[in-house]
């Protein structure tokens, strides 16, 4: 028998250590910035949203060349956040995949054996996944903005930050990308499974929009504009049309993510692992 | 110390874990064998509270698991399948668990060096041989250093040095004075680092003894006897009503012990050419334990 056995080696904590709401923020930051798919991601989000606004606004000076038929036929600010349609694809499956890959992995049983609560582990993801895209999203849309305008003033077009609306929509398209966020984080932990997760994710933002023109036309109209997608992208219109109004819209959206964060709240603490 | 009443598991309609009343308890390395799909790691998920009983109850250290404060500091789990992230460095994942707890980061190096995972614990553990990978599950489960170690069968794709390190390090957390739970399908590892055995079938408690007396139990006397004087020798022994059959141009005796067969042959003037005790393996003992009280309790249920 050693009395010096690889037991004996290991050094004894002495240190309390407890789980708190505040340690399972750390854990999910943790984890978040340690697998490359978040980073992936995330400057995917960003090269689409700056990009895209950047090359849109090009394509247009040079489809237009004359500032009369460029003013008639392009408005500055939706293509300015012409980037965030794709920007949302990966911010949204990103959500999806924070949760997801847990579950496809086996990392879940580590997850919550450290957590058993559960809860905590849920309430950090929503809210460490939000911040980052918070933090990244409404910076990327005030840069793409800049660069759009900056783009088109070549042909004196463009449009001022501080025009009617203007910040409200630009720095929204970001807010709009992390309502996103949370959606998809929410549809993710209520699926559980990566492929499911992203269906359902990308069927209800972009497949349902289109299908409700099955609908007879007053039925159509009546419903549409709550739809998750139309209903947050209200917060990016500064020109009236049939959408709600924008903080009413990304308020029907953020109702949208906490309904399916809350439903995986209470299936989280009653489910198997 | 682990404590589980009546803990009972339903998936659908099929019982997984059939009232299991054990105690584990701290200072030994207690086995919990069964054979592959008796329910050995759906008691370890109900202990971890990740799945929760269709009835009964077990208990970690006086409570539920989920109630402590700072779960990795009491149960140390690894768990069957890999539960890490593949696209992970081990350092990140241990550190992840570290801050859940708000262990210093000091602690997870400690474990790293440990389990010997020092030279590659910044590469992402889905490039891990099997044996590495479980050493990070080692490596997590001593993080918090628990007072209660719960490990599914953790010699599992390691190398023969490797598992002679887990045996070394599990007979020395118990000499610690805690609690080894450490579950596996095979009799004769269990034989070399258990001193108590809990032994399960279709879900369903078996024994819980000490490992000398289900050794003790479990192999028969079996003695093999070769004898110019066989039909002498073998008049000698059925009188005594005990199982003979040939074999290997010998006589095979069931019941005796090597001794008994030998006085007997000396008391009557037999001439013995070979006398062996034959060693039933413990992996034959146990499956033809863990073999019949299944059948009988499929036999019993269908009667009732």
């Amino acid at each position: 028998m050693s009395a010096h056995g690889p037991a004996e080696r290991l050094p004894r904590l002495r240190a309390g250590g407890r789980v708190d709401q505040l340690h399972v923020l750390a854990f999910e930051w943790t984890k978040l910035r340690s697998v490359r798919s978040s980073a992936w991601s995330l400057f995917l989000a960003v090269l689409f949203v700056i990009g895209i606004a950047g090359i849109a606004a090009y394509v247009q000076i040079h489809h237009y060349p004359s500032e009369q038929a460029l003013r008639a036929n392009v408005h500055p600010l939706p293509l300015s956040l012409a980037g965030v349609q794709l920007g949302q694809l990966a911010i949204g499956v990103l959500g999806v995949l924070t949760i997801t890959a847990e579950y496809s992995t086996g990392m879940i049983r580590s997850t919550l054996a450290a957590v058993p609560k559960r809860l905590p582990v849920l309430w950090a993801k929503a809210l460490v996944y939000a911040v980052v895209t918070g933090l990244l999203m409404v910076p990327s849309a005030i840069a793409a903005f800049f660069l759009a305008q900056a783009v088109l003033s070549t042909r004196h077009v463009s449009l001022a930050f501080g025009a009617a609306g203007v910040t409200r929509a630009v720095a929204g398209a970001g807010l709009y990308l992390v309502v996103v966020a949370l959606f998809g984080l929410g549809l993710g932990a209520l699926v559980r499974n990566t492929a499911g997760g992203i269906a359902t994710f990308t069927g209800i933002m972009f497949v349902l929009p289109p299908l409700l023109d099955v609908l007879p036309a007053s039925w159509n109209r009546a419903a549409s504009p709550y739809l998750p997608l139309n209903a947050g992208e209200s917060i990016m219109q500064i020109q009236p049309g049939p959408h709600l109004a924008p903080w009413v819209g990304l308020g029907v959206f953020a109702a949208y993510a906490a309904v399916a964060i809350a439903l995986a709240a209470l299936l989280l603490v009653r489910r198997d692992v | 110390m682990i404590v589980a009443r009546g803990l009972t598991k339903d998936y659908d309609a099929k019982r997984a874990v059939d009232e299991l009343t054990f105690t584990v308890e701290p200072g030994v390395v207690t086995g919990f064998l069964g054979p592959n799909g008796s329910g050995k790691s759906t008691t370890m998920r109900l202990i971890l509270g990740l799945d929760a009983p269709t009835a009964g109850t077990v208990t970690v250290n006086g409570c539920a698991y989920r109630d402590h404060p700072a779960p990795l500091r009491e149960v140390g789990a690894l768990l069957e399948a890999r539960s890490v992230h593949p696209g992970r460095s081990a350092y990140s994942h241990l550190l992840g668990l570290a801050r859940s707890h708000g262990l210093p980061k000091r602690r997870v190096d400690e474990v790293i060096d440990l389990v010997g995972l020092a030279g590659v614990a910044r590469r992402r553990s889905g490039t891990f041989s099997l044996g590495m990978g479980q050493r990070l599950g080692i490596a997590a489960a001593l993080l918090g250093d628990p007072e209660t170690l719960v490990l599914d069968e953790p010699v599992n794709g390691l190398d023969p040095e490797g598992i002679h390190w887990i045996r070394e390090l599990m007979k020395g957390l118990a000499r610690q004075g805690r609690t080894v739970f450490v579950s596996s399908h095979l009799m004769s590892e269990m034989a070399l680092t258990a001193e108590h055995l809990i032994v399960i079938g279709r879900g369903r408690l078996i024994a819980d003894t000490s490992m000398a007396d289900f050794l003790e139990q479990a192999s028969p006397r079996l003695v093999h006897v070769r004898t110019p004087q066989e039909e002498r020798l073998r008049a000698l022994l059925t009188r005594r009503d005990v199982g003979v059959v040939e074999r290997d141009r010998g006589l095979e005796v069931r019941g005796l012990t090597a001794e008994q067969v030998g006085e007997l042959a000396a008391e009557h003037g037999v001439v013995l050419h070979e006398l062996a005790p034959q060693q039933v393996s413990l992996e034959q003992a146990f499956m033809e334990l863990t073999h019949d009280r299944v059948e009988f309790s499929s036999e019993e249920r269908k009667a009732a």
